[in-house]
């Protein structure tokens, strides 16, 4: 069964809250609805339920329109989980799953599938407290049991309004598995609104971005969640990374860059961090941060450097452990440098060969932390440094102040500072 | 079925209790009638009707020139007739029981609606008088007492239609666009409610030598009441509970909230439309006979909820029985003491404080 919303306009109090917003969701899909507070995501469910009457546009639901179907009938197709978990009165837990067989019900006579009741309790793993009142348990427990009382409803098309919202992490993932399984096993088609971008992109087939209103992009997780529409949508700034356990986009906020150097989020160079040692996880987020298009290597595989640069989604180079980086590795690395404005060398890099030697080859270098040979960069200005050095022409002011030369100064310029775990000359 | 279940075991339960109550009150009076004897009364008094004619009359409403209407008229056989003494009998079958039936009748009104109400409105405060029925009733039995000659129906029809009269005007106040907002439609209620008690208030001020009359009623009392009244209110109440019980599985719903009892599959406007029209029917067939008697329909669902908690199904006429049994109690009460008091009186000395209890004991603020 499918549900096809088109053109969708809902004034609520004289305001615009959705404007010509369509969308298509079919059997054994698994939609997510994600966007800002405020942006209709609630709102659009409401639509798609009936609760809410759009002034223009229609919800499809096997062809027929919501807002026509008799109330029973409508919710023997559409099922919705509340976010307000808040419930009055003193029912037991089977009192409110039960209610979702109301539209099953004929007001004199029974129930035909009296079964249902536990079967949903069951699969939403509340049967264990049947016989509790609602009211005693705990807002993630009573999720579970509108979540409960949603399949006890047994329709095709189920829309779930932040399920995971009053819940800890493992009942997160459990509640999300068991809606994806809704989606997969039951071939229902399933809509959440999620709040949590990561969750969202992990479970969802298909994300529906809203903002003001509007339907920004909608498609596959990696294709809807780019740093510039997330970044749009919710007025913040964000890196796209990998989860490596899952394959799924990840999306990490960064610090808003109010307050800071105005150049900071506009830094246009190409930056290459030298790793190894877990000290480039710092230095990457700062450059990516500041909007420095960044790469790495080669840090090991699976450090932290190599986690963040995943998060990031930075390109990087990466190594085996106990693995020389001779090779390939130094190969890919040394083309990164050469394609950047300015290599960045941390001062707790690994002490690899390789790194003194891609420093070589760099046009500008900025050493960060202290080492041996005294204070270079401090680590909160790394971006303002490759900011000063990455202007053509210009010369690498910082590491002249400050670091002097290293042991293995051999950069062409002259001018870049010291890896910090050699035994830097006295300033 | 376990629901089922319970509805019958509370409801036979709950009925049985009425029925002890209301025969342990007709022994009770001036004349003491052993029980046994109250028992055979009370079977004789059992009539059935077997016959029904149909006849075309005008109303007493020569101002607007005699309407006509169509009244029904049943035919009463006794299939029972005990050895019980002549006085006893007519005590009993004539002076008791049609009071006693009255108040079970008007208590079982006020607590099924305050039942409907309080799940309704989701508000432990509300009672069946909540949308304005027991004032309008009031300016309508004030109105009739205190000015025959402006208002030319008895007492109890303009109290009726003073109740739905109000009823209808607090809905219509809150209704925009085909919805009734619950919270709108509590406040319209309180606001209405002021108007009329300000307007009964002036009333009385300007009622001269009715004012006591006025005051009776007010506070609501079964004195005198009668087989004719009860023939009347009885099938009201009756009929009315009938549908509201229809309805009991749509309020458990709804207390879920508006938007979840859509998504659950009711019709939540049309619902409550006719949970309020049936509601109100139902008590201003009750408060037009007694007058309006407090606490019933605030306290006996309260208690009821406390024993067999909030399932409508249950709930409902668990608290129609209890609610008749209390008024019953209440109003052998007010008839047992030196001066008859008026029930009302009595209803709020016994309720308020219970009331108090309830909330400061058993947190029915959380309700």
């Amino acid at each position: 069964m499918t549900l096809d919303v088109s053109g969708v306009d809902v004034e609520l109090a004289g305001t615009q809250i959705l404007s010509d917003v369509s969308a298509t969701v079919s059997d054994g899909r698994l939609v997510g609805v994600v966007g800002p507070n405020g942006a209709g995501k609630s709102t659009l469910l409401r639509a798609m339920n009936g609760v809410v009457e759009p002034c223009a546009g229609t919800v499809l639901v096997d062809g027929d329109d919501v807002h026509e179907l008799p109330s029973k009938a409508a919710s023997r197709r559409i099922a919705t989980v509340p976010q307000d978990t808040h419930v009055s009165f003193e029912f037991t837990v089977r009192q409110t799953v039960e209610m979702g067989r109301h539209p099953h019900q004929p007001r004199f006579g029974r129930d035909d599938d009296p079964e249902a009741v536990d079967r949903a309790m069951e699969r939403a793993e509340v049967s264990q407290f049947a016989d509790r009142e609602v009211t005693s348990l705990s807002g993630g427990e009573t999720q579970r049991v509108l979540l409960a009382r949603a399949l006890a409803q047994d329709t095709p098309v189920l829309l779930l309004d932040e399920p995971t919202a009053s819940l800890d992490v493992n009942h997160q993932i459990r509640t999300l598995e068991l809606v994806r399984g809704l989606a997969d096993s039951d071939d229902r088609a399933v809509v959440a609104a999620i709040h949590d971008l990561d969750l969202a992109a992990r479970y969802c087939d298909e994300l529906v971005l809203v903002a003001d209103g509007e339907v920004v992009d909608a498609g596959s997780p990696r294709s809807v969640l780019t740093p510039e529409a997330v970044r749009n949508a919710f007025d913040a700034r964000v890196a796209v990374g990998t989860d490596p356990a899952t394959g799924a986009p990840t999306v990490t906020p960064l610090p808003d860059c109010e307050g800071r150097d105005d150049d900071d989020d506009d830094l246009d160079a190409r930056v290459h961090v030298l790793g190894g040692g877990d000290s480039a996880a710092p230095v990457v987020r700062d450059l990516v941060d500041a909007g420095a298009e960044v790469t790495v290597g080669p840090v090991v595989d699976g450090d932290t450097d190599h986690e963040t640069a995943r998060r990031f989604g930075v390109d990087c180079v990466t190594v085996q452990p106990f693995e020389s980086p001779r090779g390939a590795a130094e190969a890919t690395a040394r083309d990164f440098v050469d394609a950047s404005d300015a290599v960045v060398a941390p001062a707790e890099a690994a002490d690899w060969g390789v790194n003194d030697d891609l420093r070589a080859r760099a046009d500008q270098c900025v050493v960060v932390g202290e080492g041996a040979g005294g204070p270079r960069v401090a680590a909160g200005d790394v971006a303002s440094a490759v900011a000063a050095v990455s202007e053509p022409g210009e010369r690498l002011a910082v590491a002249d102040g400050g670091g002097g030369t290293g042991r293995d100064d051999d950069s062409d310029d002259g001018e870049s500072g010291a890896d910090g775990s050699g035994a830097g000359d006295a300033d | 079925m376990r629901v089922l279940t319970r509805v019958t075991a509370w409801t036979a339960a709950s009925a049985g209790l009425l029925a002890v109550v209301a025969l342990a009150s007709a022994t009770i009076g001036p004349v003491s009638i052993s029980l046994p004897n109250v028992a055979l009364a009370a079977l004789d008094a059992l009539a059935v009707p077997v016959s029904a004619s149909v006849s075309l009359r005008d109303a007493a409403l020569p101002a607007l020139g005699g309407l006509p209407w169509v009244a029904v008229d049943l035919g009463y056989v006794s299939p029972l007739d005990f050895d019980v003494p002549g006085t006893q009998q007519y005590i009993v079958g004539e002076l008791r029981l049609p009071r006693i039936v009255m108040g079970a009748t008007v208590g079982a009104s006020l607590a099924i609606s305050g039942a409907v109400m309080q799940g309704f409105f989701r508000n432990p405060m509300a009672d069946p008088s909540i949308v304005g029925v027991s004032s309008g009733a009031a300016v309508g039995a004030v109105a009739a007492i205190t000015a025959p000659t402006v208002v030319v129906v008895g007492v109890q029809p303009a109290a009726f239609l003073g109740a739905l009269v109000a009823a209808f005007t607090v809905y219509l106040v809150a209704t925009e666009n085909g919805r009734t907002p619950v919270a709108t439609l509590l406040l319209a209620g309180v606001a209405i409610q002021t108007l009329l008690g300000a307007f009964t208030s002036f009333l009385i001020v300007h009622s001269g030598r009715s004012i006591r009359e006025a005051m009776y009623w007010l506070m609501g009392s079964l004195h005198g009441s009668r087989w004719h009244e009860a023939e009347v209110a009885l099938p009201v109440v009756v009929l009315g509970s009938v549908v509201l019980l229809a309805y009991a599985r749509d309020m458990n719903v709804l207390l879920a909230g508006e938007e979840d009892a859509h998504a659950l599959g009711v019709e939540v406007e049309r619902t409550k439309r006719l949970l309020l029209a049936v509601a109100s029917v139902v008590t201003a067939a009750a408060v037009s006979f007694a007058g309006a008697i407090g606490f019933v329909g605030l306290i006996v669902p309260h208690a009821v909820r406390l024993v067999v908690g909030p399932d409508h199904r249950v709930l409902l006429p668990v608290s129609a029985f209890a609610g008749g049994a209390f008024l019953v109690t209440a109003d052998t009460l007010a008839r047992s003491t030196a001066s008859e008091l008026p029930v009302g009186i009595v209803t709020a000395f016994v309720g308020a404080p219970f009331f108090l209890y309830l909330l400061r004991d058993r947190e029915v603020h959380a309700l």
